[in-house]
């Protein structure tokens, strides 16, 4: 587990009561990367600047309209950290130079989905860490480009249907290790999240939040629309990728990959599976056992060799 | 004020340097490396107090640059060629954020085939971005050109990003002597940069570059960025003019040579248009009268200018360093449907294509062009778009060619044929 020590976030009723992030936004009922975004942004705090690019979120901020109390840029879809890299250097030039005061800074928040940040914005990203930006990274991952209608993107998981894995097997290809990437890299911080799990979120973020350097966030977005299940069952399905150990709650720091909530008694994965319409085809008309298996196995690999 | 031997590159370095540039985010390129090299180095020697960042690519670095304006420092980048496409989904951003900063572009031929020699092809593909433009044919106009582009970009009626074109090799690598301003009169020619209410403070939030639904709110922003951009037609005219009081140097959107009088004019951009200044001078000698409008500002483009300029004359030879392919001259097309129907304009418009990747264009070629363009005001028929090309490169590139049959041949009689193929 995670040292509690330095977080004021030990129990759930130490979560932030006000809620900072407007309401009567466009994303789909029982969105898991906005139910996500929330409760960071209560966090983070309005003295911020969320740099986003092409996806869902980016109609959060539809003229002359947003949800955010701090400010926002859109950049396009490849560039947001580079965008966070000019806004952040901006900032440290005006302070520098003594034209604007020290409770004039911001944190600049870069906010994009998986297909940006698993693909075409890897490149800005990698550039951003690699230069040591100062910034916070928050990805929320509904594994495809679910903005236009849930194509497979690298953070799709094998064998899912998507409107472009439509065949027998689903997705043929594996979801992309962004987590080991990133923290390849060496950033200050690099974490998963998931909305289910809001003292875990709250914690990690807590705890970038007083870091400087790259700070990486991905939180698993479960999505009613693209993974094809009923909104109400979001929060039931978030909790299940915990438990069955499909999405693994962990941080990297120094170093050094600490798992921060791991299941005693793992679910089986097919749980997981079976309530979402893109995993139908495992289970009917005919059980795929060999490859609802595969999917098992892969997931207690994963786990052998990890303990507290 | 003081006297320097500067290449192109070096001349917009120092535009950056003396406009008190706060922020340059860089990504090497041939022929614009020199500048940010430049630019580094006295950075690090503290002869400079801005702060340089290579980024990973240009299109990442012309978001840095946009979103740093648009938090409110001054930036300069640079950039060329290939560089510039790869930029390209964000120089239309950018300037629709309304982020004023300069870029400098230096000309250079796009893939394929790739070459590193100059053209325009590159920047006229950024001609509908929302950038303006402005064309430098001598090193000391580059470093002039970087000083106005800063109040051009800058001044509340236009807030647009500029690229300030000099053409790679010829410009970029040669060395002219350039007056070099002073630093605390350059300094106070720019002024400061304010960024009014559009930029990113804590105490005052604001969301820049949101998206629009429907074609209504999206007309009226893109409608404004086209209205920013003709105020800035005016603005340079006024910018220009405050230069030239405080420098002594007169930069008009369109330079004039030996125009007034002459029956036929060239018209072109960039570094050739001295080339061309030279065949106006042996033109003149032979008693023809010819002459010359180089147009230094291509955006916004200074159409009442040259409805004035090309009223009444016989005919236009438009001399393009660039190929919209299955069309023609990018320049022609532009002066063509700013003359159409315009009392007085000239009824002849000649199209000449040139000067591709660094090709040169000869003397001669100008006396042909003229010669051209005479015939087609006597015959009432304008040719089609002529692509120059002599003799002796025609029989250079089929040596080439020959060369290439020949390895091919000798390679493929001395592998063995894989099994299967058959000739």
């Amino acid at each position: 587990m995670t040292d509690t020590a330095e977080t004021i976030f030990k129990r759930l009723r130490d979560l932030p009561s006000t809620h900072l992030l407007g309401t009567g936004t466009p994303m789909c009922a029982g969105c898991g990367g906005l139910q996500a975004l929330h409760q960071i942004y209560d966090i983070i705090g309005e003295k911020s600047v969320f740099i986003n690019a092409a996806g869902c979120m980016t109609l959060l901020s539809v003229f002359p309209f947003t949800p955010f109390r701090g400010s926002w840029l859109y950049t396009a879809m490849a560039s947001a950290p580079a965008g966070a890299q000019g806004v952040r250097d901006a900032l440290d030039i005006l302070l520098q130079q003594q034209r604007i005061a020290a409770e004039e800074d911001m944190e600049v928040v870069v906010l994009t989905g998986d297909g940006a940040a698993y693909g075409m914005g890897l490149s800005s990203t990698s550039g951003a860490m690699e230069r040591d930006l100062d910034f916070l990274y928050i990805c929320y991952d509904n594994e495809g480009y679910g903005n236009t209608g849930q194509q497979y993107s690298g953070a799709t998981p094998h064998a899912a249907l998507t409107s472009t894995s439509k065949g027998p097997r689903g997705f043929s290809g594996f979801k992309k290790d962004l987590f080991s990437i990133w923290a390849a890299h060496e950033p200050a911080y690099v974490a998963t999240v998931i909305g289910t799990e809001p003292l875990d979120l709250a914690r990690k973020i807590d705890k970038a939040r007083n870091m400087t350097g790259p700070r990486m966030i991905i939180a698993l977005a479960p999505c009613p629309t693209g993974w094809d299940y009923d909104p109400k069952q979001s929060v039931d399905i978030g909790k299940l990728a915990v438990r069955t150990g499909i999405w693994p709650l962990k941080e990297y720091e120094n170093g050094k990959v600490v798992h921060t909530k791991i299941p005693k008694q793992r679910k089986p994965v097919e749980e997981y599976l079976q309530c979402q319409g893109r995993f139908r085809h495992l289970f009917e008309p005919q059980r795929n056992d060999e490859l609802i298996d595969a999917l098992q196995a892969k997931v207690d690999s994963y786990w052998r060799d990890i303990t507290e | 004020m003081k006297r320097m031997l500067l290449t192109g590159n070096g001349a917009a370095a120092w535009g950056a340097r003396l406009a008190a540039t706060d922020y340059i985010p860089a990504f090497p390129i041939t022929p614009q490396t020199e500048i940010i090299e430049a630019l580094a180095n006295w950075i690090d020697n503290g002869a400079m107090n801005a702060r340089l960042v290579t980024l990973e690519s240009e299109h990442s670095m012309i978001t840095a640059a946009g979103a740093a304006a648009a938090t409110g420092v001054r930036v300069f980048s640079a950039t060329s060629s290939q560089g510039l496409l790869y930029a390209m989904e964000m120089l239309y951003t950018v300037s629709g954020w309304r982020a004023p900063f300069v870029l400098t572009n230096v000309s250079r031929g796009l893939a394929a085939p790739i070459t590193l020699e100059s053209d325009h092809t590159d920047v006229m593909a950024a001609r509908d971005s929302g950038f303006l433009q402005i064309h430098c044919a001598t090193c000391q106009e580059v470093l002039d050109s970087t000083l106005i582009a800063y109040r051009l970009a800058e001044d509340a009626r236009v807030r647009l990003p500029v690229i300030v074109n000099l053409d790679g090799f010829y410009l970029s690598f040669t060395r002219e002597p350039v007056q070099l301003p002073d630093q605390q009169i350059a300094k106070e020619f720019v002024g400061r940069y304010d960024a009014e209410n559009i930029r990113f403070r804590a105490s005052a939030p604001v969301s820049q570059a949101v998206a629009v639904l429907g074609g209504s709110p999206y007309s009226y922003f893109r409608y404004e960025t086209h209205l920013a951009a003709q105020n800035a037609l005016l603005v340079y005219d006024e910018v220009a003019a405050e230069f030239n009081q405080r420098f002594g140097r007169q930069h008009n959107a369109i330079e004039e040579y030996r125009s007034d009088d002459a029956d036929i004019l060239f018209v072109m951009m960039g570094s050739f248009a001295t080339k061309a200044k030279e065949a106006v001078d042996l033109l003149r000698d032979s008693g023809q009268a010819v002459g010359l409008l180089r147009p230094r500002l291509i955006r916004p483009f200074p159409t009442q200018s040259f409805q004035h300029l090309l009223g009444g004359k016989k005919g236009i030879a438009v001399i393009d360093q660039n190929l919209s392919m299955g069309m023609g001259g990018v320049l022609h097309a532009e002066l063509s449907s700013a003359l159409y129907g315009h009392a007085n304009a000239p009824a002849t418009l000649v199209s000449f294509i040139g000067g591709l990747g660094g090709r040169d264009i000869s003397s001669e070629e100008f006396f042909e062009m003229a010669a051209v363009t005479r015939r087609a005001v006597d015959e009432g028929v304008t040719p089609a778009p002529r692509l120059l090309y002599n003799e002796t490169e025609l029989r250079e590139i089929r040596k080439l060619q020959a060369v290439a049959q020949s390895e091919r041949e000798e390679l493929h009689n001395s592998a063995d044929k894989p099994s299967g193929e058959q000739q």
